[in-house]
């Protein structure tokens, strides 16, 4: 008798402790969780790493700020090493983590494609700020994908409407002979669809040189470059195969004036070794350069890196890539802050709310000057069919010493892009057996 | 002591030829395979099914495939990511361009594609051996590589050269959720493995094993090299094949073809080395140790820094993962040469002989 009472005492004990330990926990829940898939080691570090710094530390200066509307953000970094297995392996890992993983930022073409066939299943938005697949703007095919504020067909429609530009209209292109220098994976194959599409219309002739990964091998390439003489180089690289072209260019005597990177191929850690032989390489903005001088970045120092809890050295801090890190996890805090609008204030969110938050991103200039973006970004605003939000973007070039802003604004040309994102879109959907998203489906 | 034999008498010929002959063998593989199948699933999660168990069942398949080659028949290959990439761009095709093409049928036929992409590859085995023969099968790897990157027609003109899937729908069973995952790739494993087990002990496995320990005294006894070699190369390139669209199917679900590099050919080929040549059980080991081990240090890194007090940047952690990676696969080839299946058999001996095996 004494010891079955011992035992019900003893039970419920154990049944009220736990109780207690499982409180804080739902307590907890106002707190929201943002896996951070990063490369630190392997080829492409020196780009990786800065872009991580930048997204972690923008993450800490929201928490600095007193989080959003009140909810504070944790996240976890998993090593990826820029490989399509380990990044799902860390997508994985930490997708059910703390309640659940709001967004995902792999930072990688490969992870994306991977990824885009689990984010549906799991409910997770797949934000590509500047990469990943061009076609995935078409929100209504690609629900989870948000290639915010950038994709690789706008980003060569844009070096082609400068390059016609400089030659004095589109008609003058024709004859032209355009190389593109690619990172032969299906990042580096981005952009052909487009470059070909547009060549279609002007009558430039376009040939295709691609590069091994990781791209330290390109002496046939540039072998090829001189004998055909292209008058302009279109470089689509990452990590160490930047400064080998360059490098390279150098050594055959190519002028770096003619030559344009994409993005991922305009930061510092591309040309600081080249130095003055990357003298007057072009390459795109994607908004924003370096922008030591912004007023996010002073806030970063003065909140983050002051305290003593800066990610990286303070250094690098503004810098090309880094400043793409901060403006990734800017515009996913943003998300959050336009989906709490909706669903409540102060609370946490889940993926899918996470998602309306995203089509629903609108920052109009005013907004941004409030958060210290003031001319580092002009305004975005998604919606469910356009997940891109902003198809603006410019050009920078080096000047030896660090990039300068050179060309004015240019913006993705609709007429050219819409078309090709639906036809391609369509054509996933179709091996996908996908049913496109209906305007009830949006609202959700 | 532990594994006693005493008492277990075979009269029949059919006993004594059975595939595991002794009956706490036989228990042990049926137990684990049951528990497979239905312990498993109770008790692991999603995270377990989808980013450890999936990958280490596909390439489990796949190394058992360079096993054949390599370990019975002696024949070296740097190709098999090569056979991989084949299985899983034929299956591909199949379910593309054939309308209503069941996908099971699909992996199959991209299996015999394979197989016969491994014969014409295989040819200069008939003239090569050795290193020499590695380095033959590597322009199998660089030449599918290329086919797959530049031939547009496989890859259905995707711009960007990699395509993508619909889940597998199997007489109604459609395989989305993690766990159907992990008991398709299963059973298909364990059909593959019995297969295997059942070819390498009949005719076929003892030409290649003879091939493989002398060629002309097995061309002296009436093997003929060419049917036995291009044989090995078949039966392995079918079973890399059908990996390779599991993994692309099942696994990824959307591929390109560096999913399929020299990379992934080293690497299978390390997981036999390890595993064990010319032991079906040292595709498992090998697959797990590559597998797993890497996650495994991976995560347990950070706990036993923070145990000692230290805050480990995951930098550092992927620095010592390779660090205690790579030692971990000089001391295993340093201790046993012969691959960790040769321990556990060294391990089984000492069970049924405590504790001096001979």
């Amino acid at each position: 008798m004494k010891l079955r009472k011992l035992a019900v005492t003893a039970s419920l004990a154990a049944i009220g402790l736990s109780a207690a330990l499982t409180a804080p926990a739902t307590y907890a829940a106002e707190e929201q969780f943002f896996p951070v898939l990063a490369y630190r080691t392997g080829a492409y570090a020196p780009n990786g790493a800065p872009w991580a710094n930048g997204y972690v530390d923008y993450l800490k200066l929201t928490n600095a700020r007193g989080g959003v509307n009140g909810v504070k953000i944790i996240f976890e970094e998993c090593e990826t090493g820029y490989a399509t297995d380990r990044g799902v392996e860390c997508y994985e890992r930490l997708k059910g983590k703390h309640g659940g993983a709001t967004v995902v930022q792999p930072l990688s073409t490969g992870i994306t494609f991977a990824l885009t066939e689990k984010a549906p299943v799991d409910k997770i938005p797949l934000v590509t700020a500047g990469y990943g697949r061009s076609e995935s703007q078409d929100g209504s095919v690609f629900g989870w994908n948000f290639p915010l504020i950038g994709t690789y067909w706008m980003g060569a429609d844009v070096l082609i409407q400068h390059i016609a530009k400089k030659e004095g209209g589109f008609d003058k292109l024709k004859g032209k002979k355009i190389a593109l220098v690619y990172h032969d994976s299906p990042y580096g194959k981005e952009p052909i669809a487009l470059l070909q599409e547009r060549a279609k219309m002007h009558g430039y002739e376009l040939s295709l040189l691609p590069v091994a990964h990781p791209g330290v091998e390109q002496k046939a390439t540039w072998l090829q470059i001189r004998q055909n003489k292209p008058d302009y180089v279109f470089l689509w690289g990452w990590g160490v195969m930047n400064s080998t072209s360059l490098k390279e260019a150098q050594a055959t005597g190519y002028p770096r004036e003619k030559m344009y990177g994409i993005w991922w191929a305009g930061a510092e850690p591309d040309v600081k070794d080249v130095g003055d032989g990357a003298k007057g390489y072009n390459a795109l903005a994607m908004q924003h350069g370096a922008e030591q001088g912004s007023k996010v970045v002073k806030e970063v120092l003065e909140k983050v890196h002051a305290k003593g809890q800066g990610t990286g050295p303070k250094e690098e801090v503004g810098q090309v890539l880094y400043m793409r890190g901060l403006i990734s996890a800017m515009l996913s805090v943003e998300g959050v802050r336009a989906a709490q609008a909706r669903f409540g204030k102060g609370k946490r969110i889940t993926g899918e709310q996470m998602r309306w938050g995203l089509e629903n991103i609108n920052l109009d200039q005013k907004t941004l000057d409030a958060m210290g973006f003031g001319g580092v970004m002009r305004p975005v605003q998604t919606s469910c069919l356009d997940h891109m939000g902003s198809a603006w973007a410019r050009l920078h070039t080096w000047d030896g010493k660090k990039w300068n802003f050179s060309s004015d604004w240019y913006q993705g040309d609709e007429k050219v892009l819409r078309p090709l994102v639906i036809s391609t879109a369509g054509k996933y959907a179709d091996e996908k057996k996908i049913v496109r998203r209906t305007a009830d489906d949006c609202k959700k | 002591m532990f594994y006693r034999e005493n008492g277990q008498f075979k009269t029949s010929y059919k006993a004594d030829q059975q595939a595991f002959a002794i009956p706490q063998d036989r228990w042990a593989i049926v137990a684990i395979v049951v528990f497979a199948f239905i312990g498993v699933p109770l008790l692991v999660d999603e995270y377990m099914f989808r980013a450890i168990l999936v990958p280490f069942l596909i390439l489990t398949l796949a190394a058992l495939g360079v096993n054949i080659l390599v370990g019975y028949c002696g024949q070296i290959t740097l190709g098999a990511g090569a056979s991989m990439a084949v299985g899983a761009y034929a299956a591909y095709n199949f379910m593309v361009r054939i309308d209503g093409m069941p996908a099971l049928a699909a992996i199959l036929l991209g299996g015999l594609m394979a197989a016969a992409a491994g014969i014409v590859f295989g040819i200069p085995s008939l003239r090569v051996r050795g290193l020499y023969l590695a380095v033959a099968t590597l322009a199998s790897q660089f030449f599918w590589d290329w086919a797959f990157l530049r031939i547009k027609w496989f890859t259905n003109n995707s711009s960007s050269g990699s395509v993508s899937v619909a889940d597998i729908n199997l007489f109604g069973w459609t395989i989305n959720s993690p766990t159907d995952k992990y008991l398709f790739c299963l059973g298909v494993l364990v059909v593959f493995s019995v297969m295997a087990k059942n070819l390498l002990r009949g005719n076929m496995g003892r030409q290649w094993m003879a091939i493989r320990d002398m060629d002309v005294a097995a061309t002296v006894i009436g093997i003929r090299p060419m049917y036995a070699k291009l044989t090995a190369f078949a039966v392995s390139s079918f079973y890399l094949g059908v990996a390779g669209a599991l993994w692309g199917f099942v696994n990824l679900g959307s591929w390109e073809p560096a999913a399929f590099s020299i990379d992934r050919s080293l690497q299978l080929l390390f997981m036999v080395i390890i595993g064990g040549l010319g032991a079906i059980s040292g595709s498992f080991f090998g697959a797990a140790f590559i597998v797993i081990l890497p996650i495994f240090l991976n995560q347990t890194l950070p706990l036993v820094g923070s145990l000692l007090g230290l805050d480990v940047s995951i930098a550092l952690v992927s620095h010592v993962e390779f660090i205690i990676f790579g030692s971990l696969i000089v001391f295993f080839l340093i201790v046993e040469p012969h691959g960790i299946a040769r321990l556990w058999a060294t391990g089984r001996e000492k069970l049924r002989l405590w504790p001096f095996p001979h």
